[in-house]
């Protein structure tokens, strides 16, 4: 129970705070939410199925810019197109994820990391006139939501917080699920998963779709927080950086990734003077990391479930 | 058609230092089932020693430009070695026995802490290799102009492929490598020390990377500390295509894929050029997952 209180009140106090910091701060919060949706999106996908995926900034820039592009181009309001983003990731992460889904750990990880390549690639080269090469795409408005535009840090910072708090609670319940449970078994054992029947393919694959729709959306509240995007905001190191959040956090943790983000994104920001060893400290820190607790910050809890005691057997 | 042969002699050039890299990876993963990342920045940091000592020591002048590269080139291969085995004995030596997630999460963090270190000693900016080292002959073959540099890159990667293929099969040290490759445990039941083997195999492999690394900044003269990140990937493409673990593999795959590479930027479009690497790649993983040449795989599921 002291442990609930405790989390309440952090959880109270933090949604309170924009009132007390300045908005330069609130942004930093705003940016610390952005990455943990994000990285809560990968960690379904990494985390719970044990898919070694690097390629995650390819789902959020195909959600991003389809955002801009519908936004920009057709006028659509920001807000309808937050499930039509979805989709549209979702509908290229199936594209790029059924030819390969069945290679093994090493190769599905450098394969992501082309994805993700050639989507940038694609990006900066202006593929099909659309994408405003280089320069990427400008002038994308702001979410409207029945009336009030969400324009300022304190706003979004609501914004995107409720968004994740949606997120976490809708990826407990997926992670407690049925479903959830076949992940598990394939991320622990996929050859006994394979011959107990679950069909790891498929379920792979709609990991994969369910993580991408995920990153699509938060692609659509970057689109509109920055109103500007572009190629460079969605490279490798971008995915590196989602993915050591959710390696180093705990995989499969939600608290332990949203914890990840906090440290990967905010700490930096701390110690800006010394950014140029940033990076450095960075890599030195995944690391002893590594060495010291590759379980991560908050490893998942163990899945537990309570035995089913039969009237017949207690009485033995 | 003269366009072709030219095309067709720079993506062999290219290709060479490819499967010099490639072979570093592939005889990593052999050994260890494990990528790299790191491998790529090793290239990199031989590329910058070898523009220290170009540009620290005016050997060029006492010696001659060959005698002078040759000796540097040793001292890059023998300093980016010790750079390997100290890498292996502080990222992944720890992780032996760990899983696999968190041997490939050290190793890109490695990857960063090297290609940081290489920037915050040189700058972020463009480094330029001393022109005029080498002697701007073009060759005149079968009436075509090509640079002598090209033909001269291309053969010393052969050769230095040839003499590690001699090694491998010819030596105990070699023999000791593959069975390593093959099974650790039953390579130790026969006396070999696998740990001395694996310090060995990350001399070797980033040795060869070195010596790719000071022949990029002869052909191309401009080193970036992040050029690393790009041609590793691609040598892990290479090896891939030639089969990973599989040595005669990562030297086929490499001049294929450089090959590949050129003739796609000439033919289709060079800001392509990236893209049509990994697409060859994908292609790969589909159509033939275990290489050209077949991977050397102990078990399969």
């Amino acid at each position: 129970m002291n442990r609930k209180y405790i989390t309440t009140i952090i959880v109270i106090a933090f949604f309170l705070s924009p009132l007390f910091l300045n908005s330069y701060w609130v942004d930093v919060l705003n940016n610390i939410g952005i990455y943990a949706i994000l990285a809560l999106s990968l960690n379904f996908i990494l985390g719970d199925t044990g898919l070694f995926h690097m390629g995650h900034a390819a789902f959020f820039a195909v959600g991003a810019y389809t955002t801009a592009i519908l936004n920009t181009m057709y006028h659509i309001p920001i807000i309808l197109l937050i499930p039509f983003s979805g989709i549209t990731a979702a509908i290229f992460a199936y594209l790029v994820a059924r030819p390969i889904i069945h290679l093994r750990g090493d190769y599905l990880l450098i394969v992501t990391i082309g994805i993700v390549e050639i989507v940038r690639i694609a990006l900066i080269n202006n593929i099909f006139g659309l994408t405003g090469g280089s320069n990427g795409i400008f002038g994308i408005s702001r979410p409207n939501l029945l009336g009030l535009v969400i324009r300022r840090p304190e706003h979004f910072f609501y914004y995107i917080w409720i968004f994740l708090a949606i997120s976490v609670f809708l990826f407990e319940r997926l992670r407690n699920s049925r479903f959830g449970r076949a992940l598990n078994y394939i991320k622990e054992d996929e050859v006994a998963a394979e011959g107990t029947g679950v069909n790891i393919a498929r379920y792979k694959l709609i990991a994969f779709v369910i993580g991408a729709f995920w990153a699509g959306m938060v692609g659509n509240i970057y689109a509109s927080k920055m109103t500007i995007i572009s190629p460079e905001s969605f490279t490798f190191w971008e995915s590196v950086v989602y993915f050591c959040i959710v390696i180093l956090g705990g995989s499969g943790s939600i608290s332990g990734v949203i914890l990840g983000s906090f440290l990967l994104i905010g700490l930096p920001e701390i110690f800006r003077e010394f950014s140029q060893a940033r990076m450095l400290a960075f890599g030195l820190a995944m690391i002893i990391m590594m060495i010291v607790r590759p379980q991560g910050l908050i490893p998942p809890p163990p899945r537990k479930y309570d035995v089913y005691m039969d009237k017949k057997f207690a009485e033995n | 058609m003269e366009f072709f042969f030219q095309q067709l002699t720079n993506g062999l050039a290219i290709g060479g230092i490819y499967a010099l890299i490639a072979l570093g990876y592939t005889m990593v993963y052999g050994v260890l089932k494990l990528i790299n990342f790191a491998h790529g920045d090793l290239f990199t940091l031989g590329a910058y020693i070898g523009f220290t000592l170009l540009t620290s020591f005016s050997l060029v002048g006492k010696i001659g430009p060959l005698p002078t590269l040759f000796l540097f080139g040793l001292i890059i291969m023998g300093l980016v070695g010790i750079a390997g085995i100290i890498l292996e004995r502080v990222a992944y030596r720890p992780l032996r026995s760990a899983d696999r997630l968190a041997a490939v999460v050290s190793a890109l963090g490695a990857s960063i802490v090297i290609s940081n270190s290489i920037m915050l000693i040189y700058g972020a900016r463009f480094q330029v290799y001393p022109h005029h080292l080498i002697p701007q002959i073009t060759l005149n073959i079968l009436g075509m102009k090509i640079p002598l540099l090209r033909i001269v890159m291309l053969l010393l990667s052969i050769i230095l492929m040839i003499i590690l293929y001699l090694f491998i099969q010819k030596t105990k040290i070699g023999t000791a490598i593959r069975a390593t490759a093959i099974d650790h445990g039953a390579a130790r039941l026969m006396g070999i020390d696998v740990n001395k083997i694996i310090s060995y195999v990350f001399f070797i492999g980033p040795a060869l990377g070195g010596a790719a690394g000071l022949m990029v900044g002869l052909y191309y003269g401009q080193l970036n500390f992040m050029m690393g990140w790009v041609y590793g990937l691609k040598a892990f493409i290479a090896a891939v295509i030639g089969g990973i673990g599989n040595i005669p593999g990562a030297m086929v795959g490499g001049i294929l894929l450089g090959v590949i590479e050129a003739l796609g930027a000439a033919y289709i479009s060079t800001a392509w050029k990236d893209a049509i690497a990994f697409f060859v790649l994908i292609i790969i993983l589909i159509v033939r997952p275990t290489g050209i040449l077949g991977e050397r795989v102990a078990d399969k599921i």
